[in-house]
């Protein structure tokens, strides 16, 4: 009877053990574009050894359902006690306010006030988390091609056209499929379009319609791929607002230029090795300057978890100012705490001689980046500008749609998008 | 009896008691149940599990599908939606010229639904074939018929996106196809960004992974036609075609038309291999309906769940339109074929 009882008990416990969360557990969902998460992985071993009462689970999972699985969680009241994702201001009804359990919020003020609003519902003081890294746009040019074929490296202030240029020659000189790629992606092609003069917020703060600006970018870019200079598999081979990245395009040397962004220093340097030496070169600039679009990974708290106390140690502990240098330091990530920034002196750990150039790049060009372009990371209206951006001028590549329908399209699906969110 | 025999007899005994000892306790009830209900009542009692199952898996979504469908907004959860009657549907059917996609107002869901109608002519109609002629060749006393029958079967197992991957990793740019081109001095071609051949590529990759499923229905069709009816136009000296259109294909038709309802069903649905090898693209000339809805409902940076409720819905009444129809050409041809 008592060995009944036994197992009975420890049936029970299994069974709670799966279906709810125990005090001192917090469930992390993260994705990785590089080493990250090995290295939080190393650093919440050692948040656990200090705090042995708070076990951390850390599921690595895919960037697609961060992006897909993890908003439909969260409408459903479910979900991780923390996560790292991009898409940030929009889901941010979701993220819980940590002001009343950390252990000091002005700290937390001091070091991220910069980039909160970009977590949290306009209007509100709450502190949903911070910033795991910045990210700014910016391009990568195979230098060991530009050598190859003769070409100088375009210069600081060079023009989109320079460089598109320069990089044709390199494609033809070095038989390339194409001169450049820039991402399937509206965010991506946002710094370009705001160079070329575009603003996306209208003065009430809502969408405004394709202005100049943009369509004079859009318009370059659609040419050039349409002659061949970039490479079409990256904007043609999808439909709707699908992200494509044309890395592996730069890392396979078939592309000399390649517009991105700094969250690709790891990932270039980890897969290109020494097979040849790449810079990166800021954003190419136009008549309004020369602007990428700042963004950013943030590790927000959920507010549905049964642990807040426990997740506000753990997000404490991962927003302390050594962990953050650690952990910019170790997965070559821009840090986005202000006392790290200010105090400066980042090792990068990195072996690679490309990959300090490059970052000290990108952290100059961030002081370059245009009021259009710092307005839109915490614009509520910017993934519905970008994904009409992309869907529709993915089109007008493909010879489906001419560049004027194109304009009136992209109008009207973010309209559509604003009446249906309203 | 032997050692062995009366050990197996003992260990087949000791498997059996605990189902006997359940049916012992089912028997019970079972029996006042069917006293009480009589024949009638035991065929709901066996059908009840099955239907509770397609009840709460397959009707209840639908009907909360329906509801979706009649209202606006992000969020998931119906109380926080807006009800707003037909006009998702409106929405959808808002056109100028249903054959001109520029006139309407959702452009992508019409282009979507003009590729999928081309898409299931064309596939439908060499699913079909295909099908029928790999049937007809490995009905044939071939070398290694068996084999065969494996080899043709075997994509069938494979999951669609490991499909939709392996071809994707042949026609892509550097991809293995244009190795071989290349090799043989020719000119490497952009066979996903080429609208001809990304659309080809969706209907040859489809017919390739489906076809061993339908060939197997058309090989059961034709090893059930009797021999003598072979051996009768033989003698009579018919030629092979004349065997073909006067016994083979008639006798066949109830199974052709299985093949051709379900391919059809299946040709609409279309999905995955397609979006994994081509993404829809190049531009939108291989977007699909079920990949419109995924990504209205669940992939775009903005979801719309009530407008792609209402494209499922829409979606939905074309399929049950075309079932109901090729069912109707079917008993049609049955009860003809009973006449004659």
């Amino acid at each position: 009877m008592n060995k009944t009882r036994t197992l009975l008990a420890a049936l029970s416990v299994s069974l709670l053990a799966s279906t709810s969360a125990f005090a001192g557990d917090v469930r992390i969902m993260w994705y990785s574009d590089g080493v990250e998460g090995d290295v939080i992985q190393d650093i919440l071993n050692r948040f656990m050894k200090d705090n042995p009462d708070i076990h951390v689970t850390l599921d690595n999972v895919a960037y697609k359902v961060i992006q897909e699985q993890l908003p439909i969680q969260l409408e459903a009241g479910q979900g991780p006690d923390i996560a790292r994702v991009t898409n940030i201001k929009e889901l941010a009804q979701h993220w819980l306010d940590l002001r009343p359990l950390v252990a000091d919020p002005k700290y937390w003020e001091d070091n991220f006030a910069d980039r909160l609003d970009w977590m949290r519902p306009d209007g509100s003081n709450a502190i949903p988390g911070f910033m795991t890294q910045l990210t700014l746009t910016g391009g990568f040019a195979n230098k060991t091609l530009f050598e190859q074929a003769g070409v100088p490296l375009p210069g600081d202030k060079a023009t989109w056209d320079d460089w598109v240029k320069a990089a044709a020659e390199v494609a033809k000189s070095q038989q390339l499929p194409a001169a450049f790629a820039i991402d399937r992606s509206g965010h991506r092609i946002s710094g370009p379009n705001v160079s070329f003069g575009a603003n996306y917020i209208g003065p009430d703060g809502m969408p405004a319609k394709v202005d100049d600006g943009t369509k004079a970018f859009v318009g370059k870019l659609v040419d050039w791929t349409a002659k061949g200079l970039m490479l079409k598999d990256t904007w043609v081979s999808a439909a709707g607002s699908t992200y494509r990245a044309a890395a592996d395009d730069f890392i396979n040397a078939q592309i000399p230029f390649y517009y991105s962004g700094s969250w690709q220093v790891a990932n270039l340097s980890t897969k290109i090795g020494d097979s040849f030496d790449w810079v990166a070169t800021g954003s190419p600039c136009a008549i309004a300057g020369c602007s990428g679009v700042k963004g950013g990974a943030a590790l927000v708290a959920i507010k549905y978890t049964k642990n807040p106390k426990d997740v506000a140690k753990v997000m404490d502990y991962l927003a302390r100012e050594d962990v953050v240098k650690e952990f910019s330091e170790r997965t070559l990530f821009l840090p986005a705490h202000k006392g790290v920034v200010d105090k400066g002196g980042l090792k990068w750990v990195s072996a690679d001689k490309n990959v300090g150039p490059a970052l000290d790049k990108f952290v100059k060009a961030a002081g370059e980046t245009l009021p259009a372009a710092d307005a839109l990371p915490p614009w509520k209206w910017a993934n519905a500008y970008f994904a009409a951006l992309v869907t529709r001028v993915s089109q007008v590549m493909a010879g489906e749609l001419s560049l004027d329908d194109a304009w009136g399209r992209i109008d009207q699906d973010i309209a559509d998008k604003v009446a249906e969110a309203k | 009896m032997t050692a062995a025999a009366t050990l197996k007899a003992g260990i087949g005994a000791a498997l059996a008691a605990p189902v006997v000892w359940l049916a012992s306790i089912v028997n019970v009830p079972l029996k006042f149940w069917q006293r009480a209900t009589g024949t009638g009542g035991m065929a709901a009692f066996f059908l009840a599990p099955n239907m509770a199952i397609f009840g709460i898996f397959v009707l209840v979504p639908m009907i909360i599908n329906f509801f979706y469908s009649a209202t606006s907004g992000t969020a998931y959860f119906l109380q926080d939606r807006t009800y707003v009657g037909l006009e998702q549907y409106q929405r959808l059917l808002d056109c100028g010229n249903y054959l001109d996609t520029a006139t309407c107002h959702e452009d992508l869901f019409w282009k979507a639904v003009h590729n999928t109608g081309l898409f299931v002519v064309v596939q439908v109609a060499l699913m079909t074939v295909v099908s029928m002629a790999t049937a007809l060749i490995l009905n044939r006393e071939i070398v290694g018929r068996s084999f065969w029958r494996a080899v043709f079967f075997f994509p069938v197992l494979l999951s669609p996106v490991v499909t939709g991957l392996i071809w994707r990793w042949i026609l892509q740019r550097q991809g293995l196809l244009n190795l071989i081109v290349h090799d043989l001095g020719g000119e490497p071609h952009n066979w996903l960004t080429d609208r001809f051949w990304a659309f080809t590529a969706a209907v040859s990759v489809s017919v390739w992974a489906h076809m061993g499923f339908y060939t197997l229905i058309l090989l059961a069709g034709l090893q059930a036609i009797p021999r003598d009816l072979y051996e009768a136009a033989e003698m009579d000296g018919t030629k092979p075609a004349r065997v073909f259109w006067r016994i083979t294909l008639p006798l066949l038709m109830p199974n052709l038309l299985v093949v051709i309802v379900l391919a059809l069903i299946r040709a609409v649905q279309i999905f995955d291999e397609v979006y994994v090898l081509t993404g829809g693209g190049p531009g939108t000339s291989t977007l699909y309906i079920t990949q419109y809805i995924y990504e209205i409902g669940f992939a775009s940076l903005l979801r719309n769940p009530g407008l792609a409720s209402a494209a499922s819905i829409l979606m939905g009444l074309v399929l049950v339109v075309l079932t109901l129809v090729q069912l109707q050409v079917g008993r049609r041809g049955e009860r003809k074929g009973a006449r004659e």
